[in-house]
């Protein structure tokens, strides 16, 4: 028994933020956000590079074959550094190849994603419990129909829809008619969607394609909560490093209990969100009965633990926090988006009472 | 990350099923710990001695196992039992905190003379440590000692003072160097609790029971060589002791037992005909507290993977006491909610009784208040994450303490 990252999980996130730290400073953060469109090309190339896009794509497609944990190891890099980057779109997308694909579909596209020549927003039309408005059809190979708020959304070259029951459908980003919204989190759009009877590929080929298209949601949850996680841990570092040096009444803060206890709590709240995500990460690969669970559990935790740790953090950082020019507002409303999309905590919380026959008992 | 267990621990695991399948019938029921251990419990405690459940790395020439250490076999000893719902031996102060201290800083006569007996549980220690008037400053504890005639000579008054009524021994943190600075000025001594001049009063807790004494000294005889490690050195022996008494307080395994039994509980509970678990408001909060209990399991075995690995978890060990019982409380507190009215019919009885369910789930909700207060209370608890954990500076030190506050 070993519950820990291997020595080449933390190589890889060594280099990963190492990578991140050095290409995305602050003053890079907010010339991204400011048209809002989600997508920095040198970046994408530069993580391709890091092998990160086919991370989860098998070796004989020209990926690294790896895991969940791995995703989710990178995953909380990328919140950590709040990047840009349609990450959960492509871990979702590999995945819905992987279990839903025919083997001349898994040759067309695998290698592409690997390469990081194909980038997917990925939109459920029910199924994720997100709001807003949903009506897809799909008859035969042609796509109907409109999708609101789509997430990973800059610069797509392919859109992945699934419908209610399941049934997956790929079809160019240039077939269909995107409207980019920008949200909250200038880092990542969102996008309206229109289908005006467009050509798609279906991905039917799993046995049970409701069950396949609920493990790729789940792992995009996972990838989510994982973000959310390094978006936290930053903001509580950098609370504690602010904690240290601002000055007040003669005393750096840190030394007044009201502030020290902010963070304690902070910290005791989220150091067991770390060993939450990295359980259900390898359940997702490795324990199936555990799967589904602790990856609706891992979404809304760190749903409502970031939101705790975004708000004490930016409070601990005084009339600074509340200001534009520390930057700590990124961090902030990425953890408020990424609660949001593919269901927040009362969703999932939901999910997880009728996977354990709670919500029949009358 | 691998959570399966290696080949030494599968067979560990099929050797404690198959001693469980031999002798689990002769299991005392798995809770209480209110009273002295009786003859049933005594043998049953004997019994995991000699088959290596309790005192496991414990060396031999002290009256234990003598495995080598490797904590990842006392879990799976301690899942094992957990899951068959087999009593895993005394859960004791003298067993969880004073012989991990005697191992760590004892003389080997200390620990011959006392670790074998104590984890029989034929000796039962109390803590003496909190006073009226140093709880959690225990650095300023006042109860003193003074060395006469080759005795030490014991006066003044401990409180919180746990199974001290039908306690043997104690291990006492006392004054015995008036002089030095509060911290230096501290010894820890070993004591009979028939000692001439000792007197034990019960404590009646806000649970209607008295799980606490209040401890009275008057020229109480202490041999001069029952001290631990030396004069002056009783702060630094009692935070060894303190160190395990607070990683015993944050158990995942009891928050695991105690959501279990919750999740029965509001199944099996109805208003109005309709079963709790069912209502989305009670759900819900049962939920959430499903999602934290699964957090601080998982943390446990990334704990669990440090000691083995010889990792130190700083900050993740300095939070279990403080996290683990804000969520026993708040699973306590669901509990309680659902049972509502109902449940507010309140008995608690004494020492050789069971009591009701309803009654079991208040006393844990009221007892986890004091939890949180003892071992070191929670606000301190907090403090030792910030300043240990965060590395942020202390409070400054008052300079003239007595001026402030009481002037």
């Amino acid at each position: 028994m070993e519950f820990a990252l291997s020595q080449e999980q933390r190589l890889f996130d060594d280099s990963l933020r190492g990578y991140l730290a050095d290409r995305l400073p602050m003053e890079r953060l907010r010339a991204l956000a400011e048209p809002g469109d989600g997508f920095d090309a040198a970046l994408w190339q530069g993580l391709n590079e890091l092998g990160l896009h086919g991370l989860l794509v098998p070796e004989r497609f020209g990926g690294a074959g790896l895991g969940m944990l791995d995703a989710a190891v990178a995953a909380e890099a990328l919140g950590n550094a709040a990047a840009p980057l349609p990450f959960a779109g492509t871990v979702m997308a590999t995945l819905a190849f992987m279990s839903g694909a025919t083997e001349a579909q898994q040759d067309n596209y695998l290698p592409s994603i690997a390469a990081g020549e194909s980038r997917f927003a990925v939109g459920f039309a029910g199924l994720a419990g997100q709001t807003g408005t949903a009506s897809v059809t799909l008859d035969g190979d042609r796509l109907s129909g409109h999708l609101t708020a789509v997430m990973d959304a800059g610069a797509p070259t392919h859109l992945l829809v699934f419908l209610r029951d399941g049934t997956a459908a790929v079809t160019e980003a240039s077939a269909a008619t995107l409207t980019l919204r920008r949200s909250v989190d200038r880092t990542r759009p969102l996008t309206d969607i229109v289908f005006g009877n467009v050509r798609a590929e279906r991905l039917d080929a799993a046995n049970d394609k409701l069950a396949a298209a609920r493990r790729v949601l789940d792992a995009g949850r996972v990838v989510l909560a994982a973000d959310t996680l390094g978006a936290a841990q930053r903001m509580l570092d950098g609370a504690v490093a602010y904690a240290k040096e601002r000055v007040q009444f003669g005393r750096v803060i840190g030394s007044f209990q009201g502030v020290k206890y902010m963070l304690a709590d902070c910290v005791t709240m989220l150091e067991p969100c770390r060993a939450l995500v990295w359980y259900a990460a390898h359940a997702q690969d490795a324990m199936p009965g555990e799967a589904r669970l602790t990856a609706l559990h891992a979404k809304a935790q760190l749903g409502d633990v970031g939101r705790d740790v975004a708000r004490i953090t930016t409070e601990a950082h005084g009339g600074m926090g509340f200001t534009d020019l520390l930057g700590l507002h990124y961090w902030f409303k990425r953890i408020s988006f990424n609660r949001q999309v593919l269901g927040g905590p009362e969703r999932c919380r939901e999910e997880a009472a009728e996977l354990q026959g709670w919500t029949l008992q009358a | 990350m691998d959570l399966s267990l290696s080949d030494k621990h599968r067979e560990l695991q099929s050797q404690v099923r198959s001693f469980i399948r031999q002798h689990g019938g002769e299991s005392p029921k798995v809770g209480g710990g209110r009273k002295r251990p009786d003859r049933k419990t005594l043998d049953w405690q004997r019994l995991l001695v000699e088959h290596g459940y309790v005192g496991r790395t414990i060396p031999r020439d002290y009256g234990g196992f003598g495995a080598p250490p490797d904590v990842m076999e006392s879990a799976v000893i301690a899942a094992e039992f957990a899951h068959a719902n087999i009593y895993a031996g005394l859960t004791n102060q003298g067993i969880s905190m004073l012989v991990p201290t005697l191992l760590e800083v004892g003389t080997d006569e200390q620990r011959r003379q006392w670790i074998g007996p104590t984890i029989r549980g034929e000796v039962i220690w109390c803590q003496g440590y909190s006073e009226p008037g140093s709880g959690s400053d225990l650095a300023n504890a006042q109860t003193k000692a003074t060395l006469q005639d080759g005795n030490w000579i014991v006066n003044g008054q401990k409180i919180w003072t746990s199974s001290a009524h039908y306690a043997d021994w104690m291990f006492l943190l006392c004054r015995t160097e008036p002089d030095k600075p509060k911290h230096e000025g501290l010894s820890y001594l070993l004591l009979s609790m028939q000692s001439p001049g000792l007197e034990v009063r019960p404590l009646k807790t806000m649970t209607g029971r008295s799980e606490f004494n209040e401890t009275f000294f008057t020229d109480v005889k202490v041999p001069a060589e029952q001290i631990v490690v030396g004069r002056g050195k009783g702060w630094y022996v009692a935070n060894v002791t303190l160190k395990h008494e607070r990683l015993m307080i944050g158990d995942a395994g009891k928050m695991t037992h105690r959501l279990e039994q919750l999740i029965h509980l509001l199944r099996n509970t109805e208003i109005d005909g309709r079963s709790l678990i069912g209502v989305a408001e009670f759900r819900d909060r049962l939920l959430k507290l499903q999602g934290e209990v699964l957090a601080w399991k998982a943390h446990n075995l990334r704990l669990l993977t440090e000691a083995a690995q010889g990792v130190d978890s700083g900050v993740r060990r300095m939070i279990v006491k403080y996290g683990g019982t804000m969520l026993g409380f708040r699973l306590a507190s669901l509990a309680v909610d659902a049972l509502g009215a109902a449940g507010l019919p309140y008995e608690p009885q004494g020492e050789d009784a069971e009591d009701d369910d309803a009654t079991t789930w208040n006393i844990d909700y009221i007892y986890d208040v004091g939890l949180m207060i003892g071992g070191g209370s929670n606000n301190i608890q907090k403090n030792i994450i910030g300043e240990r954990g965060l590395d942020l500076p202390r409070e400054p030190k008052v300079q003239n303490a007595a001026a402030i506050g009481r002037g």
